[in-house]
């Protein structure tokens, strides 16, 4: 049995640190809520901001989509709950309206499901 | 001050600018209005503060117009250009990394490398012809990586820029300071034929999908494109061709043969055949004549004809169709929330796994250890495939909405879709659905020997039946208008809900209605049984008539089946679905309409309400229940079963109750929606095992586990190949869907 190498404990330890980062930086990010009264402007880029939107049960509130990121992944908006699936040509305003009729957490996400934003109606 | 334009609406000669350019300005807060005719639209300077879009609104309707904010609705075409832009573009980049990596692979490939000339060997030359491959074909890729890390979110494009910027990255290492690797024990050999090959590769599977899922939206692009772009309208005795988005209702509109009918509509004048294959999937032209319902978007074969309009714009029949449509393919199935939470994990769970790969490898494995660790760590990067995860279920929700679209099976959601599957008892609702829905008197029997009144039972029925809204009263009294038969006066009429109709005429007590209100009423029917019975074994309604408490005759009504009814039950049949009729006729009636389309299982005696409570019983035998109705008198049981189809009615697509509405009014559909359901999720299945599948098995052979056992290990450019063939495999089963026979 050799002794284990320096290298290989820096290695393990960088590499232990690492996955910790990677979890807590992806996993553990708080989410900020805005509240919307009526209009919320949504730019899409490398994600939504605002990402997580509350908003009042029984209100129409219009959600604009601006996307400015011209990856393929985001050139598409879908709202599960809300029957909405909406094509974001780039750099263009697009406006969606709803309505909820529930309280809850209404999660909305890209085309292929990798980028994620949350309505919530209070 | 903020400047707006609006679209306004009635506007015909230029005083109604004058008109509503004063009512503007006239309004407090505006300090600046233009209207113009030629393209309807009023440019409004105004203090948004003082004044809102409403109470502008409302200043033009003040003066008999109507202002509205045109919605911005991006056009079609410049999101078709935007695509196709974008497609070359991809092009481009996929063309010049291929043959950029094709020469570095040329230069330093063991065997390959005989053949090149000699400069592609020089690692310099490499290290150049690599650059903008990372840095230009692949920039799609950082652009996407940079702003999502500041959301502190990554995706598929996250893994390829860390694995392929890490391969670059060493590789320069190698070329610039070799004498670092060297130093550690490593042949300083560079990986550019892996940074570049793997973004080639990774971007010519990106264009071969995005070709692919442009396929999946076809149906709405070609339901869009039916759209009618203008029509001749006839205002103050002339005729003038005016865009779609300007015809009003009430607009009279002149249709001539082999054009298509611009928007829906009532015929005033003319007749004509009319194909609405295009729009409801009803495969046989229709004859129209005044009074009838036109849809718009159709076309018109053989007349000439004039109508109204009666609903434009989004109210349209094929408008409300793309709108279902849209929705549909913008819901979520219940079968994708699982694929939903883990692509909400996969990517950080791939990185870890990538770091725990590289420390594996670099802590234990073979010696050069640390080219072990890098290669097997970026080969678990770029293998890895969100993507077809993402794909799976949404592309062939869109398929398959847009192919039922397309044979008149309109479907209000993917969880609608998802659920038709499971259906194992469809009940058909009788009248209306199974029949027209328009009975015809068949047969007037008088009863002998009572009270010689036989040659007036018509007269007697058809004078008291005047006043009810029943569909066998209508038959009876158009029966009586078609002999021209006089009616007589009626008083006291009363109609007894579930039993028939009384009332007096001259005097007399009349009663009509089934044996349940003889037997209420104490009139014997016996000598009329025989007759009564044969006349319901052929499937008829019999009511029966009794004058001052006698028996005095029969009538016989029948509802014509619909042609498309024995088919669409021997599909259900073939399909091993149990097949339930529901009528409010009484057993033997029912039981010979059921005989003559096979039905085996009947509900007979069932009143209206009571049709919801027999869908529960069906249901509380454990099976999935369809219930197909005409979506007005059946809402209740339609929203009862677990799914609703509705037979279209008009031009109303959106009934409210029913999760599939079938607008080509063909039985034969019912079967044809289950199994396009059962397809779709065969095929979403398969899509999910694929994607699920693919990662769970090709993750741990690039991390190595194979190794130890086979000395197997995953070459990133493998990788690569197989992560580009993934997804395009998954949009391309999707496809598939459109091929199959429904």
């Amino acid at each position: 049995m050799g002794i284990i190498s320096e290298d290989k404990i820096i290695v393990a330890i960088v590499g232990s640190l690492g996955i910790i980062f990677t979890w807590w930086f992806f996993l553990f990010k708080k989410e900020k809520e805005t509240a919307v009264e009526k209009e919320v402007d949504i730019i899409v880029s490398g994600g939504y901001s605002p990402e997580v939107i509350s908003i009042q049960k029984g209100k129409t509130t219009k959600i604009n989509f601006i996307r400015k990121d011209s990856t393929d992944c985001l050139s598409e908006v879908v709202l599960g709950d809300f029957k909405i699936r909406k094509e974001l040509p780039l750099n263009q305003k697009v406006t969606v309206e709803v309505t909820p009729q529930r309280r809850g957490e209404f999660p909305y996400s890209c085309g292929m499901g990798m980028y994620h934003g949350k309505i919530v109606v209070r | 001050m903020e400047k707006k334009i609006f679209q306004i609406k009635g506007m015909h000669c230029a005083s109604c600018v004058r008109v509503i350019e004063n009512a503007l300005k006239n309004t407090p807060g505006v300090s600046e209005a233009n209207v113009n005719l030629a393209t309807e639209t009023a440019t409004v300077t105004f203090d948004p503060k003082t004044v809102s879009d409403e109470k502008l609104f409302s200043s033009v309707a003040n003066v008999g117009y109507q202002a509205y904010v045109k919605e911005q609705a991006v056009s079609e075409d410049a999101e078709e250009a935007e695509k196709k832009k974008n497609l070359a573009d991809l092009k481009r980049r996929v063309v010049f990394s291929l043959s950029l990596a094709a020469l570095i692979i040329l230069g330093s490939f063991p065997g390959l490398e005989n053949l090149a000339p000699g400069f592609l060997k020089n690692i310099w030359v490499q290290l150049i012809l690599a650059t903008p491959v990372q840095f230009w074909a692949g920039l799609p890729f950082y652009k996407a990586t940079i702003p999502a890390f500041r959301h502190r979110t990554a995706n598929m494009d996250t893994l390829i820029a860390i694995g392929t910027t890490a391969a670059y990255g060493y590789s320069v290492l190698v070329t610039v300071f070799p004498q670092i690797v060297e130093s550690v024990g490593i042949a300083p050999m560079p990986y550019f034929d892996v940074s570049a090959l793997v973004i080639g590769l990774i971007l010519l599977g990106r264009y071969f999908e995005a070709r692919a899922k442009a396929g999946t939206s076809e149906a709405i692009k070609k339901l869009i494109g039916l759209q009618a772009k203008t029509a001749r309208v006839v205002r103050d005795g002339k005729e003038i061709d005016l865009p779609i988005d300007q015809v009003v209702i009430g607009d009279m509109i002149r249709v001539r043969p082999g054009e298509k009918i611009p928007v829906d509509g009532e015929i005033l004048e003319g007749d004509s055949s009319v194909d609405e294959s295009m729009v409801t999937g009803e495969s046989i032209p229709g004859d129209k004549t005044s009074g009838d319902t036109v849809i718009g978007s159709t076309i018109n074969k053989t007349g000439t004809f004039t109508y109204k309009a009666t609903k434009v714009g989004s109210e349209t029949m094929l408008a409300q169709i793309i709108k279902l449509v849209q929705e549909a393919q913008g819901s979520k199935a219940p079968i994708q929330r699982l694929a939903d939470l883990i692509s909400a994990y996969f990517v950080p769970i791939v990185i870890i796994l990538a770091i725990l790969t590289f420390v594996i490898w670099f802590d234990f494995g073979p010696v050069p250890a640390f080219l072990f660790a890098l290669l097997n760590a970026v080969a678990v990067l770029i293998i890895a495939c969100p993507c077809a995860m993402g794909l799976a279920t949404p592309t062939a929700i869109m398929v398959g909405t847009g192919k039922g679209a397309e044979h008149g099976i309109l479907i209000k959601d993917a969880e609608s879709l998802e659920t038709a599957h499971k259906v194992k008892v469809v009940v058909f609702d009788k009248t209306g659905t199974l029949t027209v829905g328009k009975p015809v008197v068949t047969d007037v029997v008088s009863v002998k020997g009572e009270g010689g009144r036989g040659e007036n039972i018509l007269q007697i029925a058809a004078s008291l039946e005047k006043g009810s809204e029943h569909s066998l009263a209508e038959a009876i009294v158009s029966k009586a208008d078609e002999e021209k038969v006089k009616l007589e006066k009626v008083d006291k009429f009363k109609a007894i809900p579930g039993h028939g109709v009384e009332g007096f005429i001259d005097k007399k007590r009349v009663v009509l209605g089934n044996q349940r209100l003889m037997e209420r009423e104490k009139i014997d029917i016996t000598h009329a049984r025989p007759g009564l019975v044969s006349l319901e074994e052929e499937g008829k309604t019999v009511m029966i008539l009794a004058v001052d408490g006698k028996l005095v005759g029969l009538i016989a009504v029948m509802d014509t089946l619909k042609e498309s009814a024995k088919e669409g039950i021997e599909a259900l049949r073939k399909m091993k679905i149990e097949v339930v009729m529901i009528t409010g006729d009484n057993q033997r009636t029912a039981k010979a309409i059921g005989g003559q389309l096979g039905i085996d299982r009947i509900l007979a005696e069932v009143l209206p309400d009571q049709k919801e409570a027999e869908v529960r019983k069906l249901q509380n035998e454990g099976k999935m229940v369809a219930m197909v109705g005409d979506g007005i008198n059946d809402a209740p049981a339609l929203a009862a079963a677990d799914v609703g189809i509705a037979m279209g009615t008009g031009t109303d697509v959106a009934i409210e109750a029913a999760d599939i509405t079938l607008i080509n009014k063909d039985l034969r559909s019912v079967a044809a929606a289950i199994t396009l359901s059962k397809k779709t999720m065969r095929t979403i299945k398969l899509n999910l095992v694929w994607a699920f599948g693919y990662n769970v098995v090709l993750i741990p052979v690039a991390m190595g586990v194979l190794y130890p056992f086979f000395g197997l290990l995953l070459s990133p450019i493998f990788a690569s190949a197989a992560m580009a063939l993934s997804s395009v495999s998954v949009v391309s089963n999707s496809l598939l869907l459109k091929r199959v026979k429904i």
